[in-house]
C-alpha cells in the first residue's frame, strides 16, 4: 500500500461524489424526466453527468497515489475546475432547479481545489520565477474559487437577481458600461479621491512635524485634531458641498478632512519612535534639529508613516464615494451607486463596488509597494 | 606622568542625583578627577557604580546636579558644540536604514566634509577595524561583533581629539579583542588623543591605560585611582611580566574593597 498517499480532502470528496451518484437526479427538470421515461423531456447534464462524476472520482483517486507533487496539483487543478465549468455552464436556462446532488458536485469540486492549493503550497520551489508564479497562482485560485462559488449557488438556488446578482452578470454589465464607469472613476478617484489624500496626508505630516517642532502647538493640535476625525462624514459631507459646491472639491474636502488626523497621529507616534541612545548620538555630533531629524527621527518614523498612508488609502476612497450621496453632478461613483439602487439596477450597483474595490486594492497596493522599498530596512519587511 | 599638560577634563566635587519614581538615587558622589591631554584613563568598578553616568556627563548627555566640570577648558556643553569628542556607546547604535559604510559616514556628513574625504576617512578607519569587505552591507546583516566595530569605527572616523568609550569591546572574542586593543593603543600613541575607556575586564584596563580609575558603588564615587609604571611601547605579551602583574593585583584589591561596601 505504500503507493497510497490519502489526504482528508480526496477521500471526502469520493465520498460526497459517491453520494450525490447514488442520489441521483441533479435538476428538477432531470427528476421530472426520470419520473416519465416515455417522455423526451430536456433537462441539463443529459451527456455532462457522467462526464462530471468521472473527472471528480478520477482526480480525486489520482491525488493519492504517489505523484510527484507538481503533477498532483496539475490533476486536481483540471479536474476540480474542469467539472465546475460543466456544472455552470450546464445550469444555463435551467437556474433555480439545482437538487441536492448539484451542491454536492460543487463541494467535491471545491474539496478538490482546496487540496490542489494545499498541495501547491507546501512546494518549495527554488528557481525566483517559480516562487513568484506560486505568490500569484495561489491566491488567484482562491479568488476564482470565491467567484466559483457564488456564481454557482446563486445561479443554481435560483438567489433573485435583487438580492445578488451572479458574477457573471456583474461582468456583462462592466464590459457593457465601459465609459460610463470609466468617467465616475476619473470623477471621484482621480480627481477627489488623489487631490484629498495626497493634501489630507501631507497636511497631516507638516502638521505633525510643527506640533514636534512647536511645544504649544503639540498640546493645541492633538486634541483638535481628535476631535476633528471624530466628526461625522454625514454631517460634514453636506456642509461641505454647502462650502465648495457640487463638483469633487466638496469631496476632495471630506477626504481631506478624513485623511488628516491618522497621518498626524502616526507620525507624531513615529517622530517619538527612535531610541535613546541614537538620538544622543546624534547629540554628540552636535547635530542641529533639522539633520537630526532628517537623518534619524524621519527614517525611523517612516514605517508609522506608512501605516498611515495605507490606513488612509481605504479612508479616502470611502469618504469620497459617500460624500457624493450628498449632491454631485451627475457623474461620480457613490452618484451612480445612490441612483441605481432606486433604479433597482443592482448589477450596476455591484459593478461600481467591483470598480471600487479593484481601484481600492490597488492604490494599497501601489502604497504598500513604496512602504516595501523605502522600509526594507524594518524587522517586519526583512524578516518575510 | 602627563599630567601637567593642560587637562582635558577636570572634575571637582562632581555628583548627580537621578530623580526616579522611587525617590532618589545617586549615580555619581563627590567625583574628584583631573585627566590631561594625552592620557589613556579606564574606568573600571562593579555593574551600576556610575561609569558609564560619568561619561554621559562629560559628554553633556547627563547634567551634574553638584559640583562643576570642564572639558577642554569650556563648559561640557560648549565642547559637546565644538565636537570636541567621539563617543562609543555601550551597545552598537547604527541605524539600520544605512549601509556600513554610510553608517561610519553619518558624522562627516553632519559635520560636512566633501565627498573625497568622506570616502578616504571611511575606507580607513573601517581597514583598521578589520571591516573592509562589508561597506555594503547593512547593520543587521553583520554579526554583533562586526556592529560594534562599525560603530568604533564612526567614532575613530569622526576624528576627535578626545574619545569616550563605553565597554566598546565588550562584545568581542578574546582575540579580536586583543587585536583591537592593540590597534587602539597604536592609534593613541600615533595621534596623542585623550581616551576615557569604561571596561569590566582588570588585563585590558590594565595594558591600556596610563591611569586606572577605580570606581564603587551605591554612591557611586572614585574609590582608587592607579597609575600605570608600564611603558608606552606595550607588545601584547607584558601582560606577563610581574610588572602588569602587581599593578593588576591592585586593581583588584581597590575593586574587592569597592565590593565590600555591599555586605
Ligand atoms: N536615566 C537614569 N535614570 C535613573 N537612574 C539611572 C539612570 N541612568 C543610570 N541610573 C542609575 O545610576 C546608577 C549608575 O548607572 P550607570 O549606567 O552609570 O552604571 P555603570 O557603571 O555604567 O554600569 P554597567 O557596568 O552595568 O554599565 C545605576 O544605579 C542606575 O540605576
Ligand atoms: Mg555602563
Amino acid at each position: 500500500m505504500n503507493w497510497l498517499k490519502p489526504s482528508w480532502q480526496a477521500v471526502l470528496a469520493v465520498a460526497l461524489c459517491l453520494i450525490a451518484v447514488a442520489l441521483g437526479a441533479i435538476t428538477k427538470p432531470e427528476a421530472a424526466a426520470m419520473a416519465q421515461p416515455e417522455a423526451s423531456l430536456d433537462y441539463p447534464y443529459l451527456v455532462t453527468k457522467g462526464l462530471m462524476f468521472g473527472l471528480l472520482l478520477i482526480a480525486a483517486l489520482v491525488s493519492m497515489t504517489k505523484l510527484p507533487a507538481i503533477v498532483e496539483a496539475l490533476v486536481l487543478f483540471v479536474g476540480a475546475h474542469l467539472t465546475a465549468w460543466l456544472l455552470i455552464t450546464g445550469i444555463n436556462g435551467f437556474e433555480g432547479t439545482a437538487l441536492a446532488p448539484y451542491f454536492l458536485v460543487l463541494a467535491t469540486a471545491w474539496l478538490l481545489g482546496w487540496r490542489c492549493v494545499a498541495v501547491l503550497s507546501s512546494l518549495r520551489p527554488v528557481a525566483n520565477w517559480a516562487k513568484t508564479a506560486l505568490r500569484l497562482i495561489i491566491p488567484a485560485i482562491f479568488g476564482a474559487w470565491i467567484l466559483i462559488l457564488w456564481e454557482a449557488i446563486t445561479r443554481g438556488a435560483g438567489i433573485p437577481f435583487i438580492l445578488l446578482p451572479p458574477p457573471s452578470a456583474i461582468g456583462a454589465r462592466i464590459a457593457g458600461s465601459l465609459p460610463v464607469l470609466g468617467a465616475d472613476v476619473r470623477q471621484t478617484i482621480f480627481k477627489a479621491v488623489i487631490f484629498g489624500y495626497v493634501v489630507g496626508s501631507g497636511a497631516g505630516f507638516l502638521a505633525a512635524i510643527a506640533a514636534d517642532r512647536v511645544p504649544f502647538l503639540r498640546r493645541g493640535l492633538l486634541p483638535i485634531g481628535n476631535m476633528v476625525s471624530a466628526l461625522p462624514i454625514i454631517g460634514v459631507a453636506p456642509i461641505m458641498v454647502m462650502w465648495f459646491g457640487f463638483d469633487w472639491q466638496s469631496k476632495a474636502a471630506v477626504v481631506i478632512i478624513m485623511t488628516f488626523f491618522p497621518m498626524l497621529v502616526n507620525t507624531v507616534a513615529g517622530l517619538a519612535a527612535s531610541g535613546h541612545m541614537e538620538r544622543d548620538l546624534m547629540r554628540t555630533y552636535a547635530s542641529g534639529y533639522w539633520q537630526t531629524l532628517f537623518k534619524l527621527r524621519l527614517p525611523a518614523a517612516a514605517p508609522f508613516i506608512f501605516n498611515a498612508l495605507k490606513i488612509n488609502s481605504t479612508l479616502a476612497l470611502i469618504g469620497a464615494i459617500v460624500a457624493e450621496f450628498f449632491g454631485t453632478p451627475v457623474v461620480g461613483m457613490g452618484f451612480r451607486i445612490s441612483t441605481e439602487v432606486g433604479r433597482m439596477n443592482i448589477d450596476m450597483v455591484w459593478a461600481e463596488i467591483a470598480v471600487a474595490a479593484l481601484a481600492g486594492s490597488v492604490f494599497y497596493g501601489v502604497v504598500a509597494l513604496f512602504e516595501r522599498a523605502v522600509t526594507f530596512w524594518h524587522p517586519s519587511v526583512r524578516g518575510g | 606622568m602627563t599630567r601637567n599638560s593642560p587637562a582635558v577634563v577636570s572634575a571637582s566635587k562632581l555628583g548627580l542625583t537621578f530623580q526616579t519614581n522611587d525617590g532618589p538615587v545617586q549615580a555619581l558622589s563627590n567625583v574628584d578627577l583631573t585627566i590631561g591631554k594625552g592620557e589613556f584613563v579606564s574606568f573600571i568598578g562593579p555593574s551600576g557604580c556610575g561609569k558609564t553616568t560619568l561619561l554621559r556627563v562629560i559628554a553633556d548627555l547627563e547634567k551634574p546636579t553638584a559640583g562643576t566640570i570642564s572639558v577642554n577648558g569650556m563648559t561640557p556643553e560648549q565642547a559637546r558644540e565644538s565636537r570636541a569628542y567621539g563617543y562609543v556607546f555601550q551597545a552598537a547604535a547604527l541605524f539600520p536604514w544605512r549601509t556600513i559604510e554610510r553608517n561610519v559616514g553619518l558624522p562627516l556628513e553632519i559635520i560636512g566634509l566633501s565627498k573625497a574625504e568622506q570616502a578616504e576617512r571611511i575606507k580607513r578607519t573601517l581597514e583598521l577595524v578589520n571591516l573592509s569587505g562589508f561597506e555594503k552591507k547593512y547593520p543587521w546583516q553583520l554579526s554583533g561583533g562586526m556592529q560594534q566595530r562599525a560603530s568604533i569605527a564612526r567614532a575613530l572616523a569622526f576624528d576627535a581629539d578626545l574619545l569616550l568609550m563605553d565597554e566598546p569591546f565588550g562584545a568581542l572574542d578574546e582575540i579580536v579583542r586583543d587585536h583591537l586593543n592593540e590597534q587602539l593603543l597604536e592609534l593613541w600613541e600615533r595621534t596623542n588623543k585623550t581616551i576615557c575607556f569604561v571596561t569590566h575586564s582588570i588585563p585590558e584596563a590594565v595594558y591600556l591605560s596610563t591611569r586606572i580609575v577605580v570606581m564603587s558603588p551605591r554612591p557611586g564615587r572614585v574609590s582608587d585611582i592607579i597609575e600605570s609604571t608600564l611603558p608606552k611601547k606595550r607588545p601584547l605579551d607584558i601582560r606577563e611580566t610581574p610588572e602588569f602583574l602587581a599593578i593588576a593585583a591592585r586593581v583588584r584589591d581597590g575593586l574587592r574593597a569597592g565590593h565590600s561596601y555591599d555586605d
